[in-house]
């Protein structure tokens, strides 16, 4: 009746994992209880629930992200301090809950906040950006979301229900094969990352579509914010990858659930297969992540030097470069399967070469900035930290990108400290900056300077003290994913790596309490024009935070850095009060499909994790029904007449007005 | 003759006429049936990198046959040339459904979906044919690698031919409810998308898995 379910699967003997789930139980109970009583819910269900508006979806991607870099980090510190401890002796974490806390902890910072932030920051930004009122497919963007939420759900289960993979992030066989892995661990993770996976490739379509089919009159491509650009090389690359993932799934899937042979030790199964098909989906990943994060940092210093971003052709052609040599390079994470010096010269010289588009921007960043007039705001100060730490990350990359060098680090805890130094300096800093710079567009209200800026010293000083220690004891010969060690030397630097975390710790407890003195001091904060930081790109043309239609009237683009050209004509020719001719707009209308999809999904995976089979049928017809019930409807949109749409309008325009002539006359 | 063809044998070669403000100037969003279809496009486009994992690994495994059968002495090509003719004739049949549809004729259109339907399920039950008679022979996806790659392969496609089907029968039933109305008409030119690409996959699946598989 219910597959290997049974009562077994609690882990009533293992205190942290119980205890933690209590907790998180009854917080989520708590919440639940206060949504219900204090009579959010019908809000929260038409509001954001059901919502197919972009800026709605994307504010509840980050809102994902960040719930999921907690109980991330809460693995990473737990990680730290257990080889902090584990000195000729077992540290607190037996090693089969070491396992697992390593590969959650990859597999939730991937794919569950380092994606989840960045396709967040995508939906919000890019329809502002191109000056359109949604994505493409504003229904299955919804779709994508909640899969994805799916995703997060099913691998925060497995704290508490049966286990979590223990073959890291990367479920290499034969190790993930039934014969080794016989726990629910690795289908756990195969069905999470499967469904939050289609959820992945639907946004990644969505965009790509939103980029090429849906800009306003007179954004052609070159006149596009880099944002846009990066957020189009990004979501190509996700079309690319990400159906070589969901392949290399299936076929692990079918080695467990059906005994077939394509990674297993025998009957002609080949294990390499599967590093070479997740590597070519793995090593694009990396850069479906830094570019959307490259496309901020253009974003932020080109406004916070208050000049255009310099080199802005060669960016275009950097960032299309990295999409096409990401491809090419992916056989340099394992050098030393042994495929031969040509082969490995080969990757290597490719991974080299792709340092050469990645140096540009560099420099683009840099004279972007040289004789402008600084504003040393919290996302500038993201965007200078990343620029030193990310160029330490690429230059140890370009150091293990050699295979004779590699053979020695292969493995080693100096390529933990590497992949880190670039994906925390580049994509975390880079997703801070932007939650940063646009909060006050999805939200009317700045974030709290000060606060900001104290988390970025502890993030920044924190990764320090933490990662670089690591690179030591790499060369001193530590390999990754280690539960206990006996060698003296590492023990000093693994405890200064542990006292790093802690520093992150506390930046991250500012990041909460930055959000939580914002909300109370909204009203101070309160950025009542639209553009709160004088930007250049169409997003800060509308109000803050944007109105459901985004743009009351269409804008009409004549050149590149379009809001910064029309507030240069507003300020030459003097403020002329015509009233624009407002006109009806159609938006598509809410629908709850997305989120029954994701019940569907959620149950579906679940059944299939513990091979209840009536369970899973159910699940799909439920998922069916629900499409054709979509496709059955007759009304997907409704109109918002013109006079609710000048009266929206009005109140952002005279602000903004007002704001101008003052600048204007100053 | 079109107006096309009339500008390339005369004045403007490469038939550029409007192009360089084409480019200069964006006329703003496209309107929604090339949204649609361009998005499902790139849906195709993902779907085909899938598949072409699938050929890869097949490509790999195909000598791996662990002392088992290889494709020589298991592939009937006589079966597999009729599934071919099923498919191909299938494409056809949807093809007059879209025409159909495009001049508004529901009797027609029905008509063409039923039988892109009859068609397909042929398919799916010579597929089916061919499965259980390998199983039977003892060369099921268990036996050997090459085995595995081929079942997982050919197999995607007849999932994909099937989901394809019940596709189907959705639009028959949603063009019989509510007729051809526009986002209804969107639909159906992305499911003739996907049936006229799931052709272009079998073309490689007959090509590669069961001529170049037999040379094995």
């Amino acid at each position: 009746m219910l597959g290997k379910l049974s009562w077994a699967a609690i882990p009533f003997d293992q205190p942290i994992p119980l205890l933690t789930g209590a907790v998180v139980l009854v917080a989520i109970l708590a919440v639940l209880a206060w949504v219900v009583i204090a009579g959010h819910l019908p809000y929260l269900w038409r509001e954001w629930i059901t919502s197919v508006d972009h800026k709605r979806i994307g504010v509840m991607y980050t809102l994902l992200a960040m719930v999921m870099l907690l109980r991330g980090f809460s693995d990473a510190i737990m990680m730290r301090a257990q080889q902090a401890l584990a000195y000729h002796s077992q540290g607190y974490l037996p090693p089969e809950h070491f396992n697992q806390i390593f590969s959650a902890h990859g597999t939730i910072m991937i794919f569950f906040v380092a994606m989840t932030f960045v396709i967040g920051l995508m939906n919000l930004v890019v329809p502002l950006q191109l000056g359109v009122r949604d994505v493409a497919f504003p229904t299955l963007n919804s779709v994508g979301f909640w899969l994805t939420a799916t995703g997060a759900l099913l691998i925060n289960i497995s704290l508490v229900v049966g286990e979590f993979a223990r073959t890291g992030w990367l479920p290499y066989p034969p190790l993930s094969e039934l014969t080794y892995s016989p726990g629910v661990g690795v289908d756990y993770y195969l069905w999470s990352l499967q469904i939050s996976g289609v959820g992945t490739l639907v946004a990644g379509i969505n965009l790509v579509t939103t980029v090429l089919k849906l800009r306003t009159r007179g954004m052609s491509y070159l006149r596009m914010p880099m944002f846009c650009w990066t957020t189009l090389a990004s979501s190509l690359l996700i079309v690319a990858a990400f159906p070589i993932l969901t392949a290399t799934l299936a076929m692990l899937i079918l080695d467990r659930y059906f005994g077939f042979h394509f990674f297993t030790n025998e009957a002609g199964g080949n294990m390499m297969m599967f590093m070479n098909l997740i590597w070519a989906w793995g090593h694009p990943e990396v850069y479906i992540l830094v570019l959307p994060a490259f496309g901020i940092f253009s974003e932020v210093v080109a406004t916070f030097s208050g000049k255009p971003l310099f080199g802005y052709r060669s960016m275009v052609l950097a960032t299309m470069a990295i999409c096409v040599i990401s491809f090419m390079v992916w056989l340099h994470h394992f050098f030393t399967m042994g495929a031969g010096p040509d082969v490995n010269a080969i990757f290597g010289i490719a991974s080299m070469i792709i340092a050469v588009p990645t140096g540009v921007k560099i420099y683009n960043w840099l004279f972007t900035m040289y004789g402008g007039r600084i504003r040393f705001t919290t996302p500038m100060m993201w965007s200078i930290g990343f620029m030193v730490t990310f160029i330490l990350g690429g230059l140890t990359g370009v150091l293990v990108a050699v295979p004779p060098a590699d053979f020695l680090l292969h493995n080693s805890l100096f390529l933990v400290a590497h992949f880190h130094n670039v994906i925390i300096g580049g994509v975390l800093f880079g997703a801070f900056a932007g939650y940063t710079y646009w909060f006050p567009k999805a939200f009317g209200f700045r974030l709290h300077e000060g606060l900001g800026k104290a988390a970025f010293w502890f993030w920044v000083v924190g990764f320090y003290v933490a990662f670089m220690p690591l690179y030591a004891v790499g060369f001193l010969g530590m390999t990754r994913r280690m539960q206990h060690y006996d060698v003296a030397e590492w023990r000093p630097w693994l405890m200064v790596a542990a006292g790093g975390a802690v520093l992150i710790l506390i930046g991250i407890i500012f990041q909460i309490m930055q959000l939580v003195v914002s909300i109370r001091d909204r009203a101070e904060l309160r950025d009542s024009t639209g553009d709160p930081w004088d930007g250049r790109s169409l997003e800060w043309a509308t109000a803050s935070p944007a109105p459901v239609f985004n743009f009351a009237i269409m804008p009409d683009v004549s050149g590149p850095d379009a809001y910064w050209a029309m507030k240069q004509h507003i300020k030459q020719q003097s403020l002329e009060g015509r009233e624009p001719d407002y006109k009806d707009v159609e938006m598509p209308r809410n629908s709850p499909t997305g989120f029954v999809c994701a019940f569907f999904a959620t149950i579906m995976g679940f059944a299939l994790i513990w091979h209840i089979w009536w369970m899973v049928a159910a699940g799909g017809v439920g998922a069916f029904a629900t499409f054709v019930a979509f496709a059955w409807r007759d009304h997907d949109e409704y109109v918002i007449p013109a006079a609710e749409v000048a009266r929206i309008d009005r109140a952002n325009l005279e602000a903004r007005r007002a704001a101008l002539s003052l600048a204007g006359n100053a | 003759m079109t107006d096309a063809t009339l500008a390339f044998t005369q004045a403007d070669p490469h038939n550029l006429r409007g192009m360089q403000e084409a480019v200069v100037v964006h006329e703003g969003p496209a309107p929604k049936r090339i949204v649609t279809g361009y998005g499902f496009w790139i849906f195709l486009l993902s779907d085909i990198v899938m598949f072409s994992c699938f050929f890869a690994s097949y490509a790999v495994l195909l000598g791996k046959t662990a002392g088992g059968p290889s494709g020589a002495q298991l592939f009937d090509l006589r079966s597999v040339a009729a599934e071919t003719a099923c498919l191909l004739l299938s494409s056809f049949t949807c093809g007059l459904a879209s025409i159909a549809a495009d001049v508004r004729s529901a009797r027609w259109y029905q008509a063409a979906m039923a039988a892109t339907c009859v068609l397909g399920l042929t398919f799916l039950a010579l597929e089916g044919r061919e499965f259980a008679s390998l199983v039977a022979r003892g060369a099921g996806p268990t036996r050997s690698a090459f085995l595995s790659a081929f079942f997982a392969l050919v197999g995607c496609h007849g999932m994909h031919v099937s989901a394809g089907i019940l596709w189907l029968l959705t639009m028959m039933a949603q063009v019989f409810a509510k007729g051809f109305r526009a986002d209804i008409m969107r639909r159906l030119l992305c499911f003739a998308l996907f049936w006229h690409a799931l052709d272009i996959i079998w073309v490689a699946v007959f090509s590669v898995v069961y001529l170049l598989g037999s040379a094995v």
